[in-house]
């Protein structure tokens, strides 16, 4: 028997905003002190958030990705470390769900995730590899039915808080380098030798340190699919557009800190337009180019669902890599925009209209799988594919 | 046919294997096929039979096989005769 809990009764977006209020709290202490963002997480699970995305049957509520990538922009208006957290752990769970039907353990384990609200983490990046999601160094070792896996990972987000990590690796000692298996190990069935501190310019609460990862676990935990598949079906559009969202939640708030800056100038001098206001007006311009971007590719991802030829197609995948290459940019023009209009109240930490938090969590932006390497793949593609030109598909 | 196939898989397909050792249903993206070289396969295959992918083959299953190229091309030479 299912009987819905207060909490279900109401909307994704509203128990986003709950959640975000609490994120924002602690926004500027996380990014000073470079630690996980636990307040707005806690939030998060306590609104039930964790597991959204899972199916009914599995225990979740079979959001849409529209719905998540709304929860990741609400998030993104608060604490870009929450948002990202949140936004990687969905991207793991579109993973999952996908692309694991008929395991058993799989199955099980979805559920688990809504029940417990579970944290899942990523080690795609390697040393060695870069930002390369579809080589890996690292390959599983399947002796029996254990599999055992050493990754040197150079950047796990929240490595040390999630609860289970997904780990990208070759099928085999003897396979290519583009020949990889996913593989989820829970918390118990792995070690993280810290390697590396992550004290950088922005998105510091992600707290994306490197680990040399070392796992043991039932080999029935590799995903059944080639993560080639999984990759090119769902992680990639799903990261682009998760990401996408919640940086549209970055720009967002700057464009509304940038609006009470001007409207505060726009009282104290009654009848004269300030000057900040034609700024603010491009600034909504752009904001706007951003959104329509982002909800342009859901409903393609949407369209799409569960038919994999569709998913797979290049035109597709030029579509999703353009979103990527497209929020990325404009969202640090725009928060430039917003910085000029603020000035110095901008400029400094500490004021309603603060941007600096903004502006650095920005700047991951582009380097999240470097824009030049997505816009080599892109290039590559363009030179079979065509590019689609209908306005309307 | 599969043994065009199989010249440009030499030429353009960058394996760490022989082609020689490929069975022409073995998944080639098992053998090492990326996905930048199965776009420059792609190019060699449309100066090889003078034909042009279409989007709905612009895919990962177009080129999972030597068997699935062959069955790819047969395909776009049917229809682009026809038309
Ligand atoms: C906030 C944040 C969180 C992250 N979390 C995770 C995580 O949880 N798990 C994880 O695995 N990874 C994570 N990453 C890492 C991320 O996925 C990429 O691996 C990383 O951003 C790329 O690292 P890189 O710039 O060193 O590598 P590279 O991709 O190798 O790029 C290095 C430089 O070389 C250039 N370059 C390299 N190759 C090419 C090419 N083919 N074409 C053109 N230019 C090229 C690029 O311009 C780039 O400037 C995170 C990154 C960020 C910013």
């Amino acid at each position: 028997m299912n009987v819905a809990s207060p909490i279900t009764a109401l909307s994704l977006a509203e128990r986003a905003q709950r959640a975000a209020k609490v994120a924002a709290e602690f926004a500027d202490t996380v990014d000073r002190e470079a630690r996980f963002p636990k307040e707005g997480m806690d939030a998060v699970k306590a609104e039930r958030l964790m597991g959204i995305q899972i199916p009914v049957q599995h225990g979740g509520e079979g959001a849409t990705m529209s719905e998540v990538a709304e929860v990741c922009s609400i998030l993104g208006k608060a604490c870009a470390a929450t948002a990202m957290t949140y936004a990687m752990h969905q991207i793991q769970i579109a993973s999952l769900s996908d692309h694991a039907p008929d395991s058993a353990w799989h199955e099980a384990f979805l559920k688990r995730i809504c029940d417990e609200q579970l944290l899942i983490g990523s080690a795609t990046s390697e040393a060695g590899i870069g930002g390369n999601l579809r080589n890996s160094v690292c390959a599983v070792d399947v002796e029996g039915d254990i599999v055992r896996l050493e990754k040197n990972a150079t950047v796990i987000s929240y490595g040390a808080d999630a609860d289970a990590i997904m780990v990208t690796s070759r099928r085999h000692k003897d396979s290519p380098p583009s020949d990889q298996v996913a593989t989820l190990f829970t918390k118990d069935q792995y070690t993280l030798e810290h390697t590396a501190e992550w004290d950088t310019l922005g998105m510091r609460g992600t707290c994306s340190d490197g680990y040399i990862f070392r796992g043991e676990a039932p080999a029935e935990q590799i995903l059944p699919k080639p993560f080639a598949e999984i990759a090119a079906q769902s992680m990639l559009a799903v990261s682009h557009l998760l990401w996408g969202a919640l940086w549209f939640g970055i720009a967002a708030d700057a464009v509304n800190r940038a609006q009470s800056y001007v409207r505060a100038a726009a009282r104290r001098s009654p009848g004269q337009t300030p000057p900040g206001a034609l700024r603010l007006a491009e600034a909504s311009s752009m904001l706007q180019q951003v959104k329509s971007n982002v909800v342009a590719g859901l409903k393609q991802f949407e369209a799409g669902k569960g038919d994999p030829d569709a998913l797979s197609a290049m035109g597709f995948a030029v579509a999703m890599n353009n979103i990527k290459i497209g929020t990325s940019q404009t969202i640090l023009d725009i928060i430039n925009q917003c910085m000029l209009i603020c000035g110095i109240q901008g400029y400094k930490n500490g004021t309603p209209y603060s941007l600096g938090r903004h502006l650095r969590d920005a700047h991951s932006a582009q380097l999240m799988i470097s824009n030049d390497r997505i816009l080599g793949n892109t290039s590559t593609m363009l030179l079979v594919g065509k590019q689609e030109t209908s306005l309307l598909r | 046919m599969n043994s065009t196939i199989r010249d440009l898989l030499t030429k353009h397909g960058r394996l760490p294997v022989s082609v020689d050792t490929i069975a022409d249903d073995a998944d080639l993206y098992e053998a090492g096929l990326s996905s930048f070289a199965s776009v420059q396969l792609m190019l060699g295959l449309e100066e090889a039979f003078d034909i042009e992918f279409p989007e709905t083959l612009l895919n990962r299953k177009s080129f999972s096989s030597i068997n699935a190229i062959a069955a790819s091309v047969s395909q776009i030479t049917e229809t682009q005769q026809v038309a």
